[in-house]
């Protein structure tokens, strides 16, 4: 008894030490990263994996798109690097979109940590840095080699040794070289702190080797996971979701299966990949839409190869949702950051009133620059050069028994950034930054409201936005269970014209930037709505007179 | 204060502690609690102190107090109906807050409530921007409708926060002016540049409207208090303990209540920094575990670490994000709900897991007797025969050791096919665990290694627990004091009369504005000595200045000292050097060519604090003997050792034990563990060392 009994406990203990330790990776990470959207907004993911490259730890910190991708970007690498050939002190590297995280901003890390002579573990890390060239973050170009430097699986140091050359060239190709340098740094520092970490707790608990951990790890996971499953009615549901598009409308298509605890997820049939870069590779589509999954059904069961290997993914390549080269995919996530809300539509038929209303989706990248170079030169003469970025959010879903959250990212784990810090930056400012009264959509629990920003320019100068990842502009959240869609996006000048496309477009002097962020949609009948949260709504403002009549039903108090 | 009385109380949740120490004497009382009226407490527990010690309230030279009361307030949303005014277009920010979910996976969390609802949220017509230009001047003509509203609805107090305020006020001042003459005199105004003037809204703002909406009710306690010290005949100063580690006077503390949360803890700390002087530590891990959290701070140079951001009230304890942030003064430590009333239980996939949810002090662990089901910390550790029932509390409440047994073996055992004092085994080290990687993610956060650290352990909880800590962070020295059970009561009486400024400046290091940082410090440290000197009776103070840096681009700072003169030109290279060393250190490397700048500065003007006397490593005497012998488990060995308990006070400096073993006092006891001996200095503290 005594030694299982010890046994059973140090292995309890061992697992809190991983999760703790990859946790001290990405902290690491978040403080030493340039990326606004890294270190304000949390963009990275950090984890450790077992010798076959099974993720068996994540940190808390970072994001769904991040975390799941990077699950399987470790064995991609064992195709060009063999085991045998790795040695202590080196550190591998790529940003390829299909086999790292979807879009070349993100750069993925992996590091092998060696026990004496003895390879252990693997840790990897990702994050977004600024700039990797081409046409920066837009989603303009029309394959993957306008958007960037692409950097196939390579060392970045060997035995200890700064890869330099590779390094000339990543930096070579960036408009920010020192802060990607600086990324790239943290990234594999981040790295060595988890290795060190790792090494003590092998030490401490004299260990050769962690693969008896990590079976026990992913196997309880994996147990977790196909319990829940097993909770679930079998059966066949489809759900087809209209997004606005770049060039054309999209149809996502998906059909979730489930059988005997197994669950399927099937995009067949969705739209063919676009011409412009909104697609999403197939790794950050299986990200997004195992994390809609699996936040309603195992949702306290942690993210690991053993959790993740229970839902299954079908795609048909050169869709949308399964792009292939030379696809353009920067802004990849304003296609897979609506599909959690996709596989909500099907489970809500496998478990009616229990799935959240659709979401804004896809978070709305303000990427603001000073308009040198595309206006006639004369106009930008005494202006500042710069670029920043700041992010609209808009509505959640309403959800079973509870409203949906106002102005807040979903499924993607981003924040905002402060009106003070992006002043600081640069010339423009904020002129207006509220929620928008009735865009939450009607619903017993009523949609999360989104916002309407407006930002103007101090000098008298015309700015610039792209407008790549504004989406649900024309098909808003839908809203479930008799819930009504939350209001649509909107983004327009100040003196009224709407931006026609996802392009880049400029501000004319002394006219402002709109935009309207899109609602949350309702969930439940909303002339079902408690008429005192109604009343409260009113009185707050969140919802107008005309609003009450139209949508509740009632004369207002 | 050198040869005066000194008193100190420490209200918590659950006790106020009470301590008085005239010379080397020390007597110490805790009593339960008052909640409505906490000054209660407060005059019980001085009296009953004072009849111990036979001195009259009149001998008392000063009185130092520490209160989790603005924290209760704020966790209980129990302060004034507050309303907000802030730039018009923005009503939402002071609720928008982050605009992220704290936790991805669950999708039914809600977002941290502002103090302040929808409907009491006005705005003006009023812009400034980044650097100060006016881009929409203040529209006065909107502050009689404002102010009418405000009555009509009765209000309390008001907060004011526009944008870029921390550096420009004008219009802020303005404002409160205008509507100081409008609404009733008993309505309480604050405004966001004299508050928190720091960059970054949300946090600004919420720090204001924190401060606005406790006020009205510490204002009432404090002047209560006074006045019922008065009538029982203690004239003696009356200073509070802030959450930054510094005092200050009462009239200061009714104006900023919100530097009052977290003073208990931050007391602790205080402690910790004074032990770290006389047994002349650098390098200290301040271990603090009650009832309900266990507190880790660290100290360098034996001062511990700063930092100028809380949260309060966090919904999900322990996630960041749930709670109300407040840019405030504190001492930087990590609080976990790992206490000894923390709960054990097994998850879903059959993992142990231990809090943060406490049982308390009702109905507490299972072996108080009073109810408690669910087994706690303190239950394991009875279990594993950790706590000697014949010494608990002094022996005044009796454990039921075999119902702890019945309920760890039932939530725990049973599901796990554990059986014996194995289900008790695993909760204390998870426990451990826990509360080990806290102090590691904490250490990373502050760039520092642990394993250079001794530990000193205080507070009911951590002498059971300290040794396994040391083990599993590979810290090699701890040290239990005198008095834990009243630590942070006795840390009061150590703190300096403090008081710090902050402002959000950006100046960059490369080309430094000597000028215009020499303008800043000079009126940083005019206003804060103003504070400070009154209380000081002539004593000189101390300056410290401190500026945040960071490599441009980055959004996380370091701190950095500031040396206290005129600056000229070349003191930005300087900074620049001290702030990469400090990044390296932190996070193994530099950034070359990347220009650094200072975002926020601030100001410390604090009374020099007396040199402790050093600690002596006394003559070793052998060990006394033991009152009695327990079987207890050692998780190092990973089994049952034989373990003799003796009584703390039968240890006279010099006497020297080798672990296992127990050494027993009223309100705790301290584990030797198998790998540790243990031996009494000088002044009376237990100090623990590996063996090598």
């Amino acid at each position: 008894m005594s030694k299982s009994a010890l046994d059973a406990i140090r292995t309890q203990v061992m697992w809190n030490r991983l999760i703790a330790v990859v946790e001290e990776q990405a902290q690491s990470l978040l403080r030493t990263a340039f990326g606004t959207i890294t270190r304000e907004a949390g963009d990275l993911s950090a984890g450790v994996y077992d010798t076959s490259g099974n993720m068996i730890a994540q940190a808390m910190t970072g994001t769904p798109g991040h975390v799941n991708t990077m699950a399987t970007a470790v064995a991609h690498f064992f195709r060009h690097f063999p085991q045998s050939t790795m040695k202590p002190g080196d550190v591998y590297v790529t940003n390829d979109p299909w086999l790292g995280t979807g879009h070349l901003f993100d750069y993925v890390m992996m590091t092998p940590v060696f026990r004496g002579k003895k390879l252990v573990a693997f840790f990897a890390s990702t994050c977004h840095v600024i700039d990797v060239g081409g046409v920066g973050m837009s989603a303009k170009a029309n394959s993957s080699f306008e958007e960037g430097t692409l950097i196939p699986h390579m060392k970045i140091r060997k035995q200890g040794v700064l890869n330099e050359e590779l390094l000339g060239i990543i930096l070579a190709n960036s408009r920010n070289p020192v802060e990607v340098r600086g990324d790239i740094l943290s990234l594999i520092s981040a790295n060595d702190t988890g290795a060190r970490r790792l090494l003590a707790m092998m030490d401490e608990f004299d260990l050769s080797s962690i693969e008896p951990l990590a079976r026990h790890i992913l196997t309880q996971s994996e147990k977790g996971a196909r319990e829940a499953i097993r909770t679930l009615p079998d059966g066949e549901w489809s759900y087809d979701m209209p997004l606005d598009g770049y060039e054309r409308p999209i149809l996502i298509k998906s059909k979730l299966t489930i059988r005997r605890g197994k669950i399927t997820i099937d995009f067949s049939g969705s739209s063919p990949a676009s011409i412009h870069g909104i697609n999403s590779p197939r790794t950050y589509t299986h990200a997004y839409s195992v994390f809609g999954l699996k936040a309603v059904i195992a949702p306290h069961v942690p993210n690991n190869i053993g959790s993740l290997s229970c839902f299954d993914l079908v795609t048909e390549p050169g869709t949308c949702v399964d792009p292939i080269r030379p696809s353009p995919v920067t802004a990849r996530h304003v296609i897979g950051q609506m599909l959690a809300d996709c596989t909500f539509g099907c489970l809500a038929q496998a478990l009616p009133g229990k799935v959240q209303a659709e979401s804004a989706g896809s978070i709305w990248i303000l990427g603001l620059n000073s308009a040198h170079g595309r206006v006639p030169a004369e106009e930008t003469a005494r202006a500042k050069q710069f670029g920043v970025i700041n992010i609209g959010l808009g509505g959640i879903g309403g959800r079973p028994g509870k409203d949906g959250l106002s102005t807040m990212a979903f499924p993607s784990g981003v924040g905002t950034i402060p009106v003070e810090i992006t002043e600081t930056q640069c010339p423009l400012y904020f002129k207006h930054k509220e929620y928008l009264p009735d865009s939450g959509g009607p619903g017993e629990f009523r949609g999360g409201l989104s916002q309407r920003i407006e930002i103007a320019n101090r000098e008298a100068a015309p700015f610039a936005i792209s407008a790549a990842t504004f989406d649900r502009i024309h098909n808003p959240a839908q809203g479930r269970d008799g819930g009504r869609p939350g209001r649509k996006g909107l983004a327009r000048l100040g003196s009224g014209k709407p931006l026609p496309d996802k392009g880049i477009h400029v501000i004319p002097t002394g006219d402002s930037l709109v935009v309207e962020l899109p609602g949350g949609g309702g969930f439940g009948d909303p002339h079902r709505r408690d008429r005192a949260a109604v009343d409260a709504d009113l009185a707050a403002g969140l919802v107008t007179p005309d609003g009450v009549r139209r949508d509740y039903g009632h004369e207002p108090a | 204060m050198a040869n005066q009385i000194k008193l100190a109380a420490d209200i918590g949740g659950t006790f106020t502690d009470i301590v008085l120490e005239s010379g080397s004497r020390r007597w110490s009382g805790k009593v339960l609690t008052t909640t409505q009226a906490p000054e209660l407490g407060v005059i019980e527990g001085i009296r009953l102190v004072l009849e111990q010690s036979r001195l009259k309230p009149s001998d008392v030279g000063v009185f130092i107090h520490g209160t989790t009361l603005a924290t209760n307030a704020l966790i209980e949303r129990k302060g004034a109906r507050t309303a907000f005014i802030t730039t018009e277009g923005f009503r939402d920010l002071l609720e928008q807050g982050y605009e992220k979910r704290f936790d991805h996976y669950d999708l039914m969390i809600d977002r941290p409530q502002p103090l302040v609802p929808r409907t009491l949220r006005y705005t003006l017509r009023e812009r400034l921007s980044a650097d100060g230009d006016v881009l929409v001047p203040l529209d006065e003509s909107q502050v009689d409708a404002i102010a009418g509203a405000l009555i009509a609805q009765q209000v309390k107090a008001v907060a004011i926060g526009f944008l870029h305020a921390y550096a420009h006020d004008a219009h802020e001042r303005r404002v409160r002016g205008l509507l100081a003459s409008r609404l009733p005199k008993d309505v309480t105004i604050c405004i966001s540049s004299e508050v928190a003037p720091e960059i970054r809204e949300y946090e600004r703002f919420s720090t204001t409207v924190a401060n606005a909406y406790v006020r009205p009710l510490m204002a009432g306690y404090l002047h209560r208090l006074r006045d019922e010290l008065k009538a029982m005949g203690l004239t003696a100063p009356l200073f509070l303990m802030m959450s930054g580690g510094g005092l200050t006077t009462l009239e200061t503390a009714a104006r900023f209540p919100i530097r009052l949360v977290e003073s208990g803890p931050a007391g602790g700390a205080i402690l910790a920094s004074q032990i770290a002087g006389e047994c002349a530590l650098a390098e200290v891990l301040s271990f603090d575990m009650g009832g309900t959290t266990a507190k880790i701070c660290l100290l360098k140079d034996g001062e511990p670490e700063r930092a100028r951001k809380f949260e309060i009230a966090r919904a999900y304890r322990d996630m960041k994000g749930s709670g109300t942030p407040v840019r405030i003064p504190v001492i930087e430590m990590v609080e976990i709900g790992a206490g000894g009333g923390s709960i054990a239980r097994v998850d879903r996939l059959g993992r142990i897991t231990v809090g943060p949810d406490s049982a308390g002090s009702t109905p507490g662990p299972v072996c108080y007797g009073r109810g408690g089901t669910e087994p706690a910390v303190t239950d394991a550790n009875l279990a594993l025969g950790k706590i000697d029932p014949a010494y608990f509390a002094g022996g005044k409440i009796a454990l039921d050791e075999a119902g702890a047994r019945r309920a760890l073996q039932a939530s725990i055992g049973d599901r796990l096919s554990l059986n014996d004092f194995w289900p008790a085994a695993g909760v204390t080290e998870i426990v451990e665990e826990n509360m080990a990687n806290a102090a590691r993610v904490h250490a990373i956060e502050l760039g520092r290694d642990i394993a250079a650290c001794t530990i000193i352990a205080f507070g009911g909880g951590a002498p059971l627990h300290a040794c396994r800590l040391a083990e599993k962070v590979g810290v090699t020295r701890v040290i239990v004091p005198k008095g834990a059970g009243v630590g942070s009561a006795i840390g009061f009486l150590r703190a300096p009369v403090a008081y710090e400024i902050t402002k959000s400046a950006v100046i960059s290091l490369d080309s430094f504005d000597a000028q215009r940082v020499n303008r800043l410090i000079e009126g940083m440290t005019r206003d804060a000595r103003a504070v400070v000197e009154p209380a000081l009776a002539g004593a000189r103070a101390d300056v410290h200045v401190i500026a945040d840096c960071r490599y441009v681009g980055q959004g996380h700072e370091i701190r950095v000292s500031v040396p206290v003169r005129k600056l000229a030109e070349a003191d930005g290279r300087r900074l620049k050097a001290a702030f990469e060393a400090t990044y390296e250190q932190v996070y193994g490397l530099r950034i070359p060519n990347q220009e650094a700048e200072a975002i926020t500065w601030s100001v410390t003007v604090s009374s020099r604090t007396e040199r402790p006397k050093r600690a002596a490593r006394a003559a070793r005497k052998p060990a006394p003997k033991p009152r009695s012998r327990r079987r207890i488990y050692d998780p190092a060995l990973g089994r049952q050792v034989d373990a003799p308990v003796y009584w703390r006070f039968d240890m006279a400096p010099g006497a020297t034990v080798k672990g296992p073993a127990i050494i027993a006092e009223d309100e705790t006891s301290t584990i030797v563990g198998a790998r540790f001996g243990a031996t009494i200095n000088s002044l009376g503290y237990i100090v623990m060392e590996r063996k090598s």
